[in-house]
């Protein structure tokens, strides 16, 4: 039992790190709540550090098969918990001195802590527990400022999340009574012989609400007005981490649970991959705020993540591709959100105008950033492409693969409208109009030239990435 | 050494960065014209040093991505030397042109910085990732020349390049994955690949990659019908941007002809070298024949690439026609073809540097606005009257010792062909001369000031220094072009022997 517990010290940081702060928070004054903030941090840092320790020791399965500590799963705990470290460090702006940061911090920490166990689940009741503590605390934040469009973004997100989230749970069930086992191991030896029909129905299902974390087509209503209505820590938060669980979750239920079952799932998969992508690119062509720009790019980028799923058991690459494609996407979004954090008042693609003159730093990193999304080399996300493009081709869907490149030719336009302006124009006689180009702070530049940094270095030293996202998928 | 020559802009650039731009204009001038020096003293010692029989030479492999198949692979050979001397004299030619530019001078010349090293690095890339880097990161930084410091309808002449070139470039990624997959164990090393030969006879996959390959470098070539970006990226981008364009950019497509599709794909080659003859001639004569009807100079300049580039497509299609043809045959093809691109780049790039002169005296290129120009700057019309000779292919110069082998080497295999591109050049001389007749004899007449007599300035020594050079070039090459031909001679038959393999 404790050797158990020991393999899940990443989770236990984070959950410990979860109730102190709530308890710390409550004995601190309402307006210098900054040790739950650091505690928050700490539990991340501890996080990682036992995360790395993790890597390398043998891949096992623990409390009863339930839970697989693997490749994915450190893979996925590292992403997870760097980028929860980077919201912190977004967050200090735009919710420190905030008479309610602490339940800010607390409801980050469980909403990651949902998200690590999404990517190790290996048990149906299991995901859907991870399901529902990566979702709740999230509707939380996004109405967080108790603003207008906050509540707007958290209905919105609430009520497509509980209606995937109820889908999801009547699929477990539907697959609990074909395969009469919610374990993966079992199921993948007693769904073939059980009925194809409700197999079908019972994943499909299940599909709905990783596809609602993902924030892919059909489950991607609600990140428009999430990435608009909520602020921009809390925009970043949820058009990353969220993805990590429920694409890892995507893949493993693919691997782990239907190779043998007569379902055509991949085809199923690649029309969802080939939608999303188109669907994010064409709705970001004319957006005219650069929140809702960058949500619509997420929906793409889950696009071209879903061709890893869709070859999961086609490809030998698959598994590393969508591992290190989901880092490089993690940084390079984070970093496009920093300098959206770090430039509160600049919301349209044409408020910033003149940034290379005011602040090159933060225009290097948009540039950065912007082209790393794209996937232009020598970025980490154009690593992740290429692997994943590879991965692609490999596993017999050439035709995606062509997709996908069409689409980031596409993609490459609207990205420019927001670096051309950037980059080229000058800055607009300010007059009496108030200054749109007025950096928030130091904390969340420190977390844009963090990510813009970790996407190049992460593409550069790529070859040292990769063996550690190498490695078998339990069970 | 290699590697130095290849990123010593880029570090200069690193350092130059970190100088304000308050500290003046000459500092980042002067640095450029510095370092683009350096870097050509040092691609001419390697030049002097490079053992031609060897095949590469100052290969240098390094482990960068084992676990992805790619490794930081480069070396020189007879078909990239040639092209890295180019890149060293254009870049040096453009530092020193834009010695007295004073518009956002620190980022103008970091970003040309920066663009030299990409360019020198896909000229010497052995892995097709490395080639892949840089031939994106060529795009972006040209975007980014023409968007800010082009002229009339420069954004979206930028854009339009951009995207274009960009489908280009992943067209050839696709390719690039093709070669990657089948290849085993899983590699992106040119050499590697070219040894192991994996997609001979592999059918429709092999005619897949080749195509997605061949649009790739269609793009960026430009053959007809991929040509459209070209004239008005041209048209609206600055002078040193234009001559970069055209003199190194351009060569990337054809010299990934060489260096990828021909020694990587020769039995799918082999099967397709019809059609690329095909594309090649229709390049020559739309090329030629859109650029007779051009009233705007560097427009008409930019058709010509077209038609120019149309000459190396025909020759390397030709050296894939192995049938009715002998190993000398094309093999002469191929060394016309790589000559053909040194002597285009060097040319091209005189031009659009004189056609910046035009620009920078008189704000327009409208060659119905200009008369008699023979007047008041004689060098300058002396200067663009012999890169025109040189241009349309006169012996003596260096065009003359490429086309001639274009056409002795495609002649036996693609007869017709060859007949038809010869056509070309005459409607190449023609026009070239219609326009030197229609902007430099007559009576003097200048844009914006009808019957206006002199203000038009004639060249300046820092125009002067940076054109002439590449006139003397394509004279020597024209003249005495053994030095060349000794480099280029045993890397083109070792090529034309792969493919024929």
């Amino acid at each position: 039992m404790s050797a158990e517990l020991a393999a899940l010290l990443p989770e236990l940081a984070l959950a410990a790190g979860a109730v102190c702060g709530l308890l710390l928070g409550s004995w601190l004054p309402r307006y210098r709540q900054w040790p739950v903030r650091l505690l928050a941090a700490l539990a991340c840092l501890v996080g990682l550090v036992t995360t790395a320790s993790a890597v390398g020791t043998a891949p096992r399965l623990v409390f009863g098969g339930s839970y697989a500590v693997d490749t994915a799963t450190n893979a996925g705990r590292f992403v997870v918990l760097a980028a929860t470290l980077l919201t912190i460090c977004l967050s200090v702006g735009a919710v420190g001195a905030h008479h309610r940061e602490t339940e800010f911090h607390v409801l980050v920490l469980l909403a990651a802590l949902g998200t690590v166990v999404l990517v190790g689940a290996c048990d149906l009741l299991l995901l859907f527990a991870g399901y529902l503590l990566a979702s709740v605390p999230l509707y939380a934040l996004a109405g967080f400022g108790k603003d207008s469009p906050g509540t707007e973004a958290a209905l919105k997100y609430y009520l497509v999340g509980a209606l995937l989230g109820v889908t999801t749970l009547a699929g477990i069930t539907v697959l609990y009574g074909a395969g009469r086992s919610t374990g993966y191991a079992t199921l993948a030896q007693t769904l073939p012989a059980g009925p194809r029909s409700a197999v079908a129905v019972g994943f499909v299902a299940v599909l709905a609400g990783l596809l609602f974390k993902s924030g892919a087509v059909p489950g991607h209503f609600w990140i428009p007005d999430v990435a608009e209505g909520a602020s921009a820590p809390v925009a970043a938060f949820v058009t990353t981490v969220p993805k990590v669980g429920g694409l890892v979750a995507v893949h493993r239920l693919v691997t782990a649970v239907l190779p043998a079952v007569e379902v055509n799932w991949p085809l199923l998969l690649a029309v969802l991959a080939a939608v999303s992508m188109s669907l994010g690119n064409l709705a970001a062509f004319f957006q005219d705020d650069v929140r809702r720009l960058l949500a619509y790019s997420t929906v793409s980028q889950v696009g071209y993540l879903l061709l890893a799923p869709v070859v999961a058991t086609g490809s030998a690459l698959a598994l590393p591709s969508l591992l290190f494609y989901l880092g490089a996407y993690a940084v390079t979004n984070l970093g496009a959100f920093a300098v959206v954090a770090e430039l509160p008042r600049a919301r349209r693609p044409d408020d910033y105008r003149g940034l290379a003159r005011r602040h090159p730093g933060m225009a290097a990193v948009l540039v950065l950033c912007l082209l790393g999304l794209v996937g232009t080399p020598p970025t980490a996300v154009f690593l992740g492409k290429l692997e994943v493009l590879s991965a692609a081709v490999d596993g017999g869907y050439a035709w995606l693969a062509v997709f996908a490149v069409v689409n980031t030719v596409a993609s490459l336009f609207y990205y420019l409208r927001w670096i051309a302006p950037a980059l080229l124009r000058p800055e607009p006689e300010r007059g009496e109009r108030e200054d749109v180009l007025a950096p928030a702070g130091s904390w969340s530049a420190l977390g844009a030239y963090a990510a813009g940094a970790a996407s190049l270095g992460l593409g550069l030293a790529g070859g040292a990435v990769l063996p550690l996202v190498s490695g078998p998928l339990l069970p | 050494m290699l590697s130095l020559i290849v990123f010593l802009p880029l570090a200069a650039a690193a350092v130059l960065a970190a100088v304000p731009p308050s500290a003046g204009r000459r500092v980042f001038t002067g640095g450029w014209v510095a370092v683009a020096a350096v870097d050509l003293v040092l691609v001419v010692a390697a030049w002097s040093g490079y053992d031609a029989g060897g095949g590469l030479d100052y290969e240098q492999r390094l482990p960068w991505m084992p676990s992805a198949g790619v490794s930081y692979h480069v070396g020189l050979d007879g078909l990239s030397l040639p092209l890295v001397a180019v890149t060293a004299v254009l870049f040096l030619a453009c530092a020193v042109h834009s010695l007295r530019r004073t518009d956002r001078v620190k980022s103008f010349v970091l970003l040309f910085l920066f663009l030299q090293t990409v360019s020198l690095g896909l000229f010497t890339a052995l892995d097709l990732i490395l080639f892949f880097v840089y031939f994106d990161l060529s795009i972006v930084g040209m975007y980014f020349v023409i968007a800010r410091w082009g002229h009339g309808e420069a954004r979206r002449s930028a854009l339009t390049f951009f995207l274009y070139t960009f489908v280009g470039s992943l067209a050839l990624l696709l390719g690039f994955i093709g070669l990657y997959l089948s290849a085993e164990p899983h590699t992106f090393d040119i050499v590697e690949i070219a040894r192991a030969d994996p997609l001979a006879g592999s059918g429709a996959r092999g005619a897949l990659v080749l195509l997605a390959i061949g649009v790739g470098l269609a793009v960026k070539t430009p053959t007809v019908p991929f040509h459209t970006w070209l004239p008005p990226a041209h048209t609206d981008a600055p002078a040193a941007g234009s001559a970069i364009l055209a003199g190194v950019l351009l060569k990337m497509g054809t010299y990934g002809f060489v260096r990828v599709a021909m020694p990587l794909l020769p039995a799918v080659w082999r099967q397709y070298a019809a059609v690329v003859v095909v594309l090649g001639v229709v390049s020559v004569l739309y090329g030629a024949l859109v650029a007779l009807a051009q009233e705007d100079f560097k427009r008409m300049v930019a058709y010509t690439s077209v038609n120019h580039m149309g000459y190396v497509v025909l020759a390397v299609g030709a050296a894939g026609l192995v049938a009715g043809s002998d190993e000398q045959a094309r093999s002469l093809a191929v060394v016309g073809a790589v000559t053909q691109m040194v002597s285009h780049g060097l040319l091209t790039g005189a031009l659009f540097l004189l056609a910046g002169v035009l620009h920078d005296r008189a704000g327009s290129y409208d060659m119905n606005a200009y008369s008699g120009l023979a007047g008041p700057a004689p060098v300058f019309a002396a200067v663009t009257g012999l890169v025109v000779f040189a241009s349309l292919g006169l012996p003596g110069f260096s065009g003359f010792v490429a086309e001639f082998q274009i056409f002795t080497g495609s002649l036996a295999s693609a007869t017709i062909a060859t007949a038809l591109a010869l056509l070309g050049i005459l409607i190449t001389a023609g026009l070239l001369l219609r326009a030197l007749h229609r902007v430099f004899l007559g009576r003097l007449r200048l844009p914006g000031a009808p019957g206006a007599a002199g203000g038009f300035t004639d060249l300046r020594p820092s125009e002067a220094v940076s054109i002439v050079p590449l006139l003397a070039l394509a004279v020597v090459i024209g003249v005495l072009p053994r030095f060349l031909l000794d480099v280029v001679e045993p890397a083109a038959s070792a090529l034309v022997g792969v493919v024929a393999r």
